[in-house]
């Protein structure tokens, strides 16, 4: 096996394993918002994926996101089921380590985004709908988004756009799709007459710490390698989450009076998505300055919600939609050269007003195409299979409508 | 014989339960409850929305006496559970027609 670095390889390995226990991280961290008549049925939405996209992930939407470039636009069939995907490494995406290694990390990825989107239906999607719609997603928009900015002949990476991590792929692609998703299904019953109170806080604590934990994986394990780059990645991504639960909680006490604990891990994790396209440009300084700015913008962002009146249940938009367009805009702002010699120097370093406008081609892409791709899948999967649990279904709970089940029997 | 219902402030359950068992009383029933008299709810707040709580936590007594003992019963529990801030609770006295226990068959106050 020539040229593979066994510490690049390790950490690579690690952190697809960081990325995947966000998943059941971000499943607590759900789950801990919703009603308990509602716990099991959130918890489900994203360890369920977890099956449903590892396998499809192997069979097809590796290909299809990483394949042979089509018309910059997608990739080819030719790696279905992993075909020619062995321990020989690749050299346009991961030189040092096994080909295999980078598409499990990868993997992960394409694991936790649509898992994110589950946020904005919790409490009133059937269980049917949900699948079909999310297998459609990753097939149709997961899958060509991921293309354009991360895989070879993508027109948005031919732009030299910098997404170091996900802040477009993931972030703005799942908050755009929850815009969609909460915008098709409608609001909870219960949204007018003040009973949606999240049942067990300490769950969404818990959640949140995991996600922190694997998000060292989902940034650092971006530089693909075991050097000072994964290292620049680790120290902003904790810096940023840090920051952003300070800021949070800041804004949170001077508008209302008091810090939450809610406020503090909702802080935690806009930090840590504004932080993700920016992680492996942009140094500790810009990422206190990174994280401060999510931290209040997204809280901002939360109050929208209720102007507005769309029912996004647990904030997907709020926090992964308006935080990965923070960061992916600030990362125009703040990258520099002399931290990754692969990125441009962003506005404050010298840099050209064009690649901040980059960033926001970038940015208005992703939300163009994921919004109207995932608005016709609802409205598809709702002609088809049906979205919305009947009124009944929703006052029982969807732990017992949907999968017969109790969450705790007390 | 006489129930007498008592609504209190949890805090207060454990201070009452010993001097009523001081008092000779040979059982007791405890649930808990929620619920709003004057002492009105507290506000929570949830990524920016304010939810107001009603209801209030609090714990229900009950306890069945001879009519001889329910005046006691009631002293006793004012004296315990009382703060003297808004809250404090209510104490209810109703009559109870018949006692029965469960292991041996026996009725009326023997029963107690």
């Amino acid at each position: 096996m020539q040229n593979i670095n066994a510490g690049d390889t390790a950490f690579v390995l690690v952190s697809a394993g960081l990325v995947m226990l966000m998943t059941p991280g971000l499943a607590l961290f759900y789950g801990g918002m919703v009603r308990a008549k509602n716990v099991l049925s959130t918890i489900m939405h994203s360890f369920f994926i977890l099956g449903l996209i590892s396998v499809l992930w192997v069979l097809v939407g590796y290909s299809l996101a990483f394949g042979p470039d089509v018309k910059h636009f997608i990739g080819g069939l030719q790696w279905i089921g992993l075909n020619g995907v062995n321990g020989v490494p690749n050299r346009d995406y991961a030189a040092t380590i096994p080909h295999l290694a980078f598409m499990i990390f990868q993997g992960m990825f394409a694991v936790i985004t649509p898992a994110l989107i589950t946020g904005a239906f919790a409490e009133r999607m059937k269980f049917r709908g949900f699948v079909a719609f999310t297998v459609l997603w990753a097939l149709l928009v997961y899958s060509p988004v991921c293309h354009w900015v991360w895989g070879v002949g993508g027109w948005i990476r031919n732009l030299g756009v910098m997404d170091f991590a996900g802040g477009t792929v993931v972030h703005i692609n799942s908050g755009i799709a929850a815009l969609a998703a909460a915008l098709v299904l409608g609001r909870r019953k219960d949204y007018d007459n003040g009973g949606l109170v999240p049942h067990n806080l300490p769950l969404t604590v818990l959640g949140a710490a995991l996600l922190w934990f694997g998000w060292f994986g989902f940034n650092a394990g971006s530089a693909l390698a075991a050097n000072g780059l994964a290292a620049n990645a680790f120290v902003v991504t904790n810096t940023a989450a840090a920051m952003a639960a300070l800021s949070w909680s800041a804004a949170e006490a001077l508008h209302r009076g008091k810090p939450t604990t809610l406020g503090a891990v909702s802080g935690c994790v806009a930090g840590l998505v504004a932080i993700t396209p920016a992680s492996g440009f942009v140094g500790p300084l810009a990422s206190v300055v990174i994280g401060l700015v999510a931290g209040v913008v997204c809280y901002g962002g939360v109050l929208l919600k209720s102007r507005f009146g769309y029912d996004d249940s647990l904030d997907v938009v709020g926090i992964h939609g308006v935080g990965g367009t923070t960061g992916a805009l600030l990362t125009g702002v703040f990258a520099s050269k002399a931290i990754n010699p692969g990125g441009s120097n962003g506005l404050l370093n010298g840099g050209s007003a064009s690649v901040l406008g980059i960033q926001a081609v970038a940015v208005i892409a992703t939300i163009v195409y994921s919004f109207t791709v995932s608005f016709i899948l609802l409205k598809l999967v709702d002609a088809v299979v049906g979205l919305r649990v009947s009124e009944e279904e929703e006052e029982t709970g969807l732990d017992l409508s949907q999968h017969s089940e109790v969450g705790y029997a007390f | 014989m006489k129930k007498v219902e008592a609504i209190i402030k949890p805090v207060k359950l454990q201070e009452v339960r010993k001097a009523l068992t001081a008092l000779g009383i040979h059982g007791l029933t405890v649930t808990e409850v929620q619920g709003f008299g004057r002492q009105k709810g507290y506000t929570q707040v949830y990524r920016g929305s304010e939810f107001s709580a009603q209801f209030l936590p609090k714990v229900k007594l009950e306890v069945v006496v001879g009519s001889d003992l329910a005046q006691k019963v009631v002293d006793t529990i004012v004296e315990t559970a009382r703060t003297g801030r808004i809250g404090d609770g209510k104490i209810f006295v109703s009559p109870v027609e018949q006692v029965v226990r469960i292991r041996t068959g026996e009725q009326g106050e023997q029963a107690l």
